[in-house]
């Protein structure tokens, strides 16, 4: 069998396969299914300062090949995460955790990050730059090479453990925004979010979705990623992490040969609670079918 | 301790299962309403009022559909055509495989239905009934059933559970068959109930909670992501929190119910 383990940012990961932030909760409805320990690691469910109960009802809606969401990052707050969460996670996992955080100014993410950094449980901080910075006219951080930097270096002052950016796709040039990230100290940078969508109900002639727009995600958005993964891992340094839309062993090979150094699996885990299980159990096969041996060689291996 | 099935006792834990079905039929019982009957491991559905969710070949999310009835390894559902996916479930025929999560929901406490439970089921809301009504008869309940719907057509398994023993009201908003108007234009004519249980839509439930003031469970519906408490996509706020339906409900209490659309 071949090497799965990969570095990201300095830690090992047994495999690169991580659940990607707002489909895992916080693991423990998987642990109940399978053993979460097989996985790389998993990205918990975006925490931000203060708890928030998100956006309306209904915050689902369907599409081809993918799905449109508008939870608005309900979570109970950083302090209940260390205080409830956090315990609860340690007695189904034993690996470090991706810290996921959201804020809606500066401060707020200094706030957050700073907390979940000296909890012993949490590996990496990814930080979502896609929500509206308040301060800023509600555009969001991720949109602007200088907000998202002015997070990155805020976030870095205050912080010991890798700091990876998440950004969204929903730009012009992602590019820029990864450099500037990069620049600003960022040790790595995960992508893509989820892209812009809506959806309207031709009975009602409504939005499917209480806040009008959400979030699409699922299988369709795969190879808008894969193309922002390989745009973004040929500009910067740094270790990138690739998702959107990856639902199989093959489409982690494909991510990582676009330059990812560990693959996100987002809705998948959604429709098939088993999704992150059986794509790492199958990683080996496929990696016996295209000849790999060890799967750090082909990160970026896209000729 | 109240004589409850063992399958559906309290001391069960809430977990999910991911397995294949094998459809055994699939039938038309009302306008656009149909039968399916499904054998495989119900070993998962712990109580009544719990859902499945179901994988259909071509659409991205599962389709959650309420549990009418477990037997054994039967595993009946009730529902309506309303989109895509469910004109799809239509078209399945006898042998044909599903992959089906079981187990999601927490159901109803039979625990807190007292002497004489009322159940009321509105349109499609009305399968759930079934199996609560069967277990509570079992457990020497008195039980009595109205059945609201739009229109005498649309009415289903009125023999099935008069065959249980249970009274079955009908309610028509047309006319057509029973007393004429909502389910809540019969309550006065059922006599004397010790709880209400109940599943319909939003409205019904909405009447039912202001015309009525006994210990009630209530079973919502919401658009779900996962349905299995992952994604939060179908979040409401409560007296005691926020609640997922799909995990922490359906069924609600009636103290803890906030009205907030």
């Amino acid at each position: 069998m071949g090497k799965m383990s990969v570095n990201l940012c300095g830690i090992e990961l047994d495999n690169p396969v991580i659940p990607a932030s707002g489909t895992y909760g916080f693991g423990y409805e998987f642990a109940e299914l399978y053993d979460i320990n097989m996985l790389g690691t998993f990205s918990f469910k975006g925490t931000t300062k203060d708890p928030r109960f998100g956006n309306p009802t209904p915050r689902i809606a369907e599409c081809p090949m993918g799905m449109i969401n508008s939870v608005g990052l309900q979570n109970p707050g950083v302090e209940k995460v260390i205080s409830e969460e956090l315990p609860k996670l340690k007695k189904c996992f034993n690996k470090p955790v991706m810290a996921n955080v959201s804020g809606f100014s500066v401060d707020e993410y200094v706030y957050t990050c700073e907390k979940l950094d000296k909890c012993e449980q949490v590996g990496w901080l990814e930080v979502n730059v896609s929500c509206p910075n308040v301060h800023g006219g509600g555009m969001s951080f991720g949109t602007s090479p200088e907000a998202a930097a002015e997070v990155t270096r805020a976030v870095k002052k205050v912080t010991t453990k890798p700091v990876i950016i998440k950004l969204s796709p929903n730009v012009t040039d992602i590019v820029s925004i990864a450099k500037a990230c990069e620049d600003a100290g960022a040790d790595g940078i995960s992508l893509i979010n989820t892209l812009l969508g809506m959806r309207i109900d031709l009975k009602t002639r409504r939005p499917v979705i209480a806040n009008k727009m959400g979030g699409f995600s699922g299988s369709a958005i795969f190879p808008v990623a894969v193309r922002m993964v390989y745009q973004v891992a040929n500009a910067v340094k740094i270790p990138v992490v690739g998702m959107g839309g990856v639902s199989s062993a093959e489409d982690v090979i494909e991510m990582m040969l676009a330059g990812a150094t560990a693959v996100e699996v987002g809705a998948a885990n959604l429709i098939n609670p088993y999704a992150c299980k059986e794509i790492i159990e199958d990683l080996p096969r496929v990696m016996e079918k295209y000849r790999i041996d060890d799967l750090t060689d082909i990160i970026g291996g896209v000729k | 301790m109240e004589n409850f099935s063992q399958k559906f006792s309290k001391t069960k834990k809430q977990k999910m299962k991911q397995s294949v079905f094998r459809v055994i039929s699939n039938r038309a019982v009302a306008k656009n309403t149909y039968e399916m009957k499904l054998s495989g491991d119900n070993s998962h559905i712990t109580a009544p009022g719990q859902f499945v969710n179901i994988r259909l070949d071509g659409f991205y999310l599962r389709r959650p559909i309420s549990v009418c009835d477990v037997e054994g390894d039967v595993l009946t559902l009730i529902y309506k055509v309303v989109g895509k996916g469910t004109e799809k479930m239509a078209e399945m025929v006898g042998g044909e495989e599903l992959d089906i999560l079981t187990g999601l929901g927490n159901g109803y406490d039979l625990e807190k239905s007292g002497d004489r439970p009322l159940l009321v089921g509105g349109g499609v809301g009305l399968p759930p009934m079934y199996l609560l009504a069967k277990e509570l008869i079992k457990a020497g309940k008195q039980v009595k059933v109205i059945a609201g719907f739009g229109s005498a057509d649309e009415v289903f398994y009125k023999e099935e559970f008069e065959k249980l023993g249970a009274s079955f009201t009908v309610t028509t908003v047309d006319g057509t068959l029973g007393i004429r108007g909502f389910v809540t234009d019969a309550l006065g004519t059922v006599g004397e109930y010790s709880s209400i249980m109940t599943c319909g839509p939003e409205p019904m439930l909405k009447a039912l909670y202001s015309d009525t003031d006994c210990p009630a469970q209530f079973s919502f519906e919401e658009r779900m992501g996962c349905g299995f408490g992952a994604c939060m996509g179908c979040s409401c706020k409560t007296v005691t929190g926020y609640k997922r339906i799909c995990k922490d409900g359906p069924i609600l209490c009636r103290e803890e119910i906030l009205w907030e659309k």
